[in-house]
């Protein structure tokens, strides 16, 4: 049945099947600013003192981890999943769980090298499942899903006193002493952390363009074309789950270890709400936005109380300022500070071009 | 390896490419196809012709998977797919295009050209990059070269014009190794020339793959189909060769009247 009757033709030669030459593969070229901003940040340590080391940037990476999962479902997968920071505060529970804490008569004392990656794993499995059933829905019904879970998991960590030790937690939980380094020390603790989090970003820049991430924005244009093709857009979506949750949980570990403790409210709902806020503020149209969001969010939450007593106001106020930010962020760029910025970048751009309106300076 | 090709065995067990027995589509009380059928031979290529509302599309989803029928069975190389997801199909060696275009506006030509080839390949959950000598990113980059759309593959689909939307939906339906090929009016819209270049690389085809068309434009459908299938209010009306449809003087009543003049 299966004849040729082209051969030599290029349509042909294609669809019966025959080899042909290569192209170069896709390549990305990293900016200037990047290189910048990546010595700065190794040679960090020499400027800032250990506060900003510690509380600031430290938490900013891992804040940023989490929202950087959310921004790979919701950029990529066109998926808004409110479950992020309860998978990663689930890896964190686990390590507690598993590994060494205060609570000595719940804690199983597992070594590092199995308590950890058996808690990215469970946080991993936990999240795929949650994506298994949110992404039988769309758009909003999507937040509602994963939202309605976030809740039951905060109220469960809550109520369980069995696993999760109910309204008290877990506390003195560390990170292993490997290498003989105290990883809690704010150098050691702001390079695990700058080291996790370049890693995290390095991991979805690059799984964006793998034959996964392009079929993942394929199923985000157009999931009944992706069918079409032959893709399975159910499966699809689901392992994209997978693989943020396994970003969420390393972040969630580390956020366990920078606290030393972890307790419902972390998991609480306001935390949930605060990882959508550094996603959209940051911009979820690539992956350092979640990033440049976190670092934003960290310097409102760590510095606006100083401000806001000196104006005689109460610290919780810092929530209408974060709320105010938000507001508008989505009102006048709904890409976020990304956003904001490349739009600027082309309108300079376009007053330096010579065919534009403004022509050469 | 030289006696048993499972595709040719299964497509020599039924006879048929594709088989439809009795497909109805009911949306509420109304029968947007109902009782259809036909089929249709391996490497066979057959035009469906009707007024707007016959039921052409509603006939494609079907096939496709993208609806499922009410009632009646759908045969695909003499396997029953009629409760198949649409990407099991596809993996059968169905292809389609849209009349409306459903491209990835925010990729570029190649990533939706590459998409597609990965579509039916294996690791299409792969993590890791293309290598330089993947060779789907060259068949990638020779089905952009067959639908002339090299020059733009680094664009962004939303960004071109509408006949090169038109080539990029070709070019997705040809990927990987297609066996059947339902094309969904592809020349609507196109100028003159464009549709010269479809009448061109539809005959072009490899003589194993067999299509169905819907076409609009006469002058198209009747040049690259051996046989007809005229459909009205649903039903299959006439079914022959393109001249025996032509000639037919109830339907020449029923549709050609108008169309063929306009023609000229």
């Amino acid at each position: 049945m299966v004849q040729i009757d082209r051969s030599g033709d290029p349509l042909g030669d294609i669809l019966n099947g025959k080899p042909a030459q290569t192209r170069p593969g896709w390549l990305v070229q990293l900016p200037l600013p990047f290189w910048a901003v990546a010595f700065l940040l190794l040679i960090m340590p020499l400027i800032a003192n250990n506060f900003w080391l510690f509380q600031v940037f430290g938490w900013s990476f891992i804040l940023g981890m989490i929202a950087l999962s959310l921004m790979f479902l919701a950029g990529y997968g066109g998926m808004v999943s409110l479950i992020q920071m309860s998978v990663a505060g689930l890896a964190g529970y686990m390590v507690a769980i598993l590994g060494t804490s205060g609570m000595a008569e719940i804690s199983l004392n597992w070594p590092w090298w199995l308590n950890i990656p058996v808690a990215i794993g469970i946080a991993a499995l936990f999240g795929t499942i949650v994506g298994a059933l949110a992404v039988r829905t769309e758009g909003i019904y999507t937040i509602m899903i994963t939202l309605a879970v976030a809740a039951a998991f905060f109220y469960f960590t809550r109520q369980n006193y069995g696993i999760f030790n109910g309204y008290t937690g877990f506390n003195r939980v560390l990170p292993p002493p490997l290498f003989g380094v105290n990883w809690r020390d704010p150098v050691p603790f702001y390079y695990l952390t700058l080291g996790c989090a370049a890693l995290s970003l390095a991991a979805v820049t690059y799984v964006a363009r793998s034959p996964f991430g392009l079929a993942l924005q394929g199923v985000r244009d157009g999931p009944r074309r992706m069918a079409a093709l032959g893709f399975n857009v159910t499966a699809h979506r689901i392992a994209a789950y997978t693989f943020a949750s396994v970003i969420a949980a390393v972040g969630g570990i580390l956020l366990v270890w920078q606290n030393s403790q972890i307790s419902p409210g972390t998991v609480g709902i306001p935390v949930v709400i605060d990882i959508l806020v550094i996603a959209v503020v940051g911009g979820v149209k690539r992956p350092i936005g979640p990033f440049i969001g976190a670092v934003i969010y960290v310097l409102l939450r760590t510095f606006s109380p100083d401000v806001l007593t000196a104006f005689g106001l109460s610290t919780e106020r810092f929530k209408t300022l974060i709320g105010l930010g938000f507001v508008l962020i989505v009102f006048f760029s709904p890409d976020g500070v990304l956003g904001l910025w490349e739009r600027w970048q082309a309108r300079r751009h376009k007053r330096r071009d010579p065919l534009g309106d403004g022509g050469t300076p | 390896m030289t006696t048993t090709d499972p595709r040719s065995l299964s497509s020599v067990a039924s006879g048929n490419a594709l088989e439809l027995r009795g497909v109805t589509k009911l949306f509420g009380a109304l029968a947007a196809i109902s009782d259809v059928t036909f089929s249709v031979r391996p490497g066979e290529r057959r035009a469906v012709l009707g007024s707007n509302g016959a039921g052409k599309t509603t006939l494609f989803n079907c096939i496709t998977g993208d609806f499922l029928p009410t009632s009646g069975t759908i045969r695909l190389f003499g396997e029953d797919v009629t409760t198949f997801p649409a990407h099991e199909r596809i993996r059968r060696g169905l292809r389609r295009t849209y009349q409306i275009s459903l491209l990835f506006g925010g990729l570029s030509v190649a990533d939706n050209v590459y998409i597609a080839c990965r579509g039916v390949s294996r690791a299409r959950f792969s993590l890791l990059r293309p290598r330089r000598s993947d060779p789907l990113t060259a068949r990638a980059a020779e089905l952009m070269e067959a639908v002339r759309l090299t020059e733009v593959q680094d664009t962004l689909v939303s960004e071109l014009s509408y006949g090169q939307q038109r080539q990029l939906e070709i070019a997705l339906a040809l990927a990987g190794a297609p066996r059947f090929i339902l094309f969904d009016e592809p020349a609507a819209g196109l100028s003159p020339t464009e549709r010269r270049d479809l009448v061109a690389i539809l005959n072009g085809l490899p003589g194993h793959i067999g299509y169905i068309i819907i076409e609009h434009d006469m002058d198209v459908a009747l040049r690259v189909a051996e046989s007809v299938t005229m459909m009205h209010n649903g039903r299959v009306f006439k079914e022959g060769t393109p001249a025996e449809i032509e000639s037919d003087p109830e339907v020449q009543e029923l549709y050609l009247g108008d169309g063929s003049h306009s023609h000229g």
